[in-house]
């Protein structure tokens, strides 16, 4: 067997430090150590995005990453968009242009989604398509996400704030 | 899926990778973006007993063009690539292949390096480094030396690399002609391996005589090909559609996929001569100084 790590990461501006084994994924990690149910296990193959996560300011899929690999690093997660008890204006679109039926990829999409608006703050049609291209939707047809994350480029926009 | 267990080191430089590399042979494989290592040890495609993580070793990851030379260093994401100015501008090939590299999360953490020692048949890196007749800097405890990328693979999965040898950086030359270049994907869905893909570099006289050309393939066959007969028909040729039709045939020809869930072996090659013709028309209306773009989905 292999010797445990000691790793220090800070998931939403908090800071975890647990002992994990060098194969633990860090989907796992999040899910059963930090306690963030939030990034959903879906494919476990690095198809589907539903376990997307941010590691110092980069959309990551969370099972196809070793915890040991994020030591020291910076993570967001879904649990990380809503301050003060406020939604996220991703999370506000959503809700409005109905960008959601089941849920199950909606947290992995809301942070490619925050990747690709983190960079480009006011993306086409085409580069918010590429821009989610890494995650599976099974119910909406992702015309309703597409329009969700325009929604949110023009509230970001208007409130000038990339937070 | 869980892969086997295993040792976990962090490497703070490519010597002391290069000394575990050879202490623990092949036992042990080298991390780099985890993005093609990671899905195959869960696969347990992979087993290694030793992981040496040289994703942390500071200064592999620049991007520099210096007298028309363009260097990459092999820790250097394909998201890095692709938003890099220089690249966009002169290396249109290199954009477009980058560009429909798996999605963006894995764009994100997947290096250029890792890509091309991986040797992954339906790897994109390969037949852009023989397209645009690209080396590798590789370091090992024995010293440096250059691999051309045109002999670089050996096999699927399988590289000349030595077990304790890493490459450092790839350095493609100054074309003759920049931005005559274009690089396509055919994928059945966004973000999967290829069903065949086509990169072209051009040199073009004004009245479209082709003075140089190099074509390369990737998905094609168990390394990435270089579309050598292609290559050497079209030099010297005036690219009507009579020349186009006989090189798109030898391209097809070049080509050895296997048939698989993406395709028959007839399908993959009529398909690699019709994306070759779509990449050359690009690479042609490049040369002029057209904007043109490479489609996502074709």
């Amino acid at each position: 067997m292999s010797d445990k790590k000691r790793i220090k990461v800070t998931i939403n501006g908090k800071e975890y430090e647990h002992d994990v084994v060098p194969r633990l994924l860090l989907v796992d990690y999040l899910r059963d150590y930090a306690g963030l149910l939030g990034t959903h296990y879906g494919c476990d193959t690095t198809s589907c995005g539903a376990c997307t996560v941010i590691i110092d300011g980069r959309s990551a899929k969370s099972c196809t990453r070793f915890t040991v690999q994020v030591d020291g690093r910076e993570l967001l997660t879904v649990e990380g968009l809503a301050r003060d008890g406020e939604l996220h204006a991703l999370q506000q679109a959503f809700r409005e242009e109905h960008a959601l039926q089941c849920g199950f990829c909606t947290s992995g999409m809301l942070m490619s989604a925050y990747d690709l608006l983190s960079k480009n703050r006011q993306p086409s049609e085409a580069e918010i398509k590429r821009g989610i291209a890494g995650n599976l939707c099974r119910c909406t047809g992702y015309l309703s996400i597409v329009a969700a994350v325009r929604n949110a480029a023009q509230k970001m926009q208007s409130k000038d704030s990339p937070s | 899926m869980y892969p086997r267990s295993f040792e976990y080191t962090v490497a703070k430089s490519v010597d002391e990778a290069c000394a575990l590399l050879a202490q623990h042979g092949d036992n042990a494989r080298v991390l780099a973006g985890g993005q093609s290592l990671i899905p195959l040890m869960k696969l347990r495609l992979a087993s290694p007993n030793y992981i040496i993580d040289i994703g942390n070793i500071a200064g592999l990851d620049g991007i520099t063009e210096h007298g028309g030379e363009l260097r990459i260093g092999a820790l250097a994401t394909h998201s890095a690539v692709l938003d890099h100015q220089t690249v966009r501008q002169r290396w249109p090939l290199i954009a477009d292949a980058v560009g429909v590299i798996a999605d963006p999360q894995v764009r994100n953490w997947g290096t250029v390096g890792g890509a091309l020692a991986e040797a992954d048949p339906a790897g994109d890196w390969g037949a852009v480094a023989m397209a645009l007749n690209a080396r590798v800097r590789c370091l090992s405890p024995r010293g440096e030396r250059f691999i051309d990328a045109e002999s670089l693979f050996v096999d699927a999965y399988t590289t000349k690399l030595a077990g304790d040898e890493l490459i450092v950086e790839v350095i493609f030359p100054a074309p003759r002609q920049a931005r005559a270049g274009a690089y396509l994907k055919l994928e059945r869905r966004a973000g999967d391996f290829a069903v065949i893909s086509v990169g072209v570099q051009l040199a073009l006289s004004e009245r479209d005589v082709c003075e140089d050309a190099r074509i390369a393939l990737a998905a094609a066959g168990l390394t990435p090909i270089l579309a050598r007969r292609a290559n050497e028909f079209l030099t010297g040729m005036q690219l009507n559609a009579t020349a186009i039709d006989e090189a798109a045939q030898l391209v097809a020809a070049s080509s050895e996929p296997l048939a698989d869930i993406r395709g028959s072996e007839p399908y993959k090659r009529s398909a690699a001569a019709e994306l070759f013709r779509d990449a050359l028309d690009l690479a042609r209306k490049r040369s002029h100084g057209e904007e043109a773009l490479a489609g996502h989905v074709r």
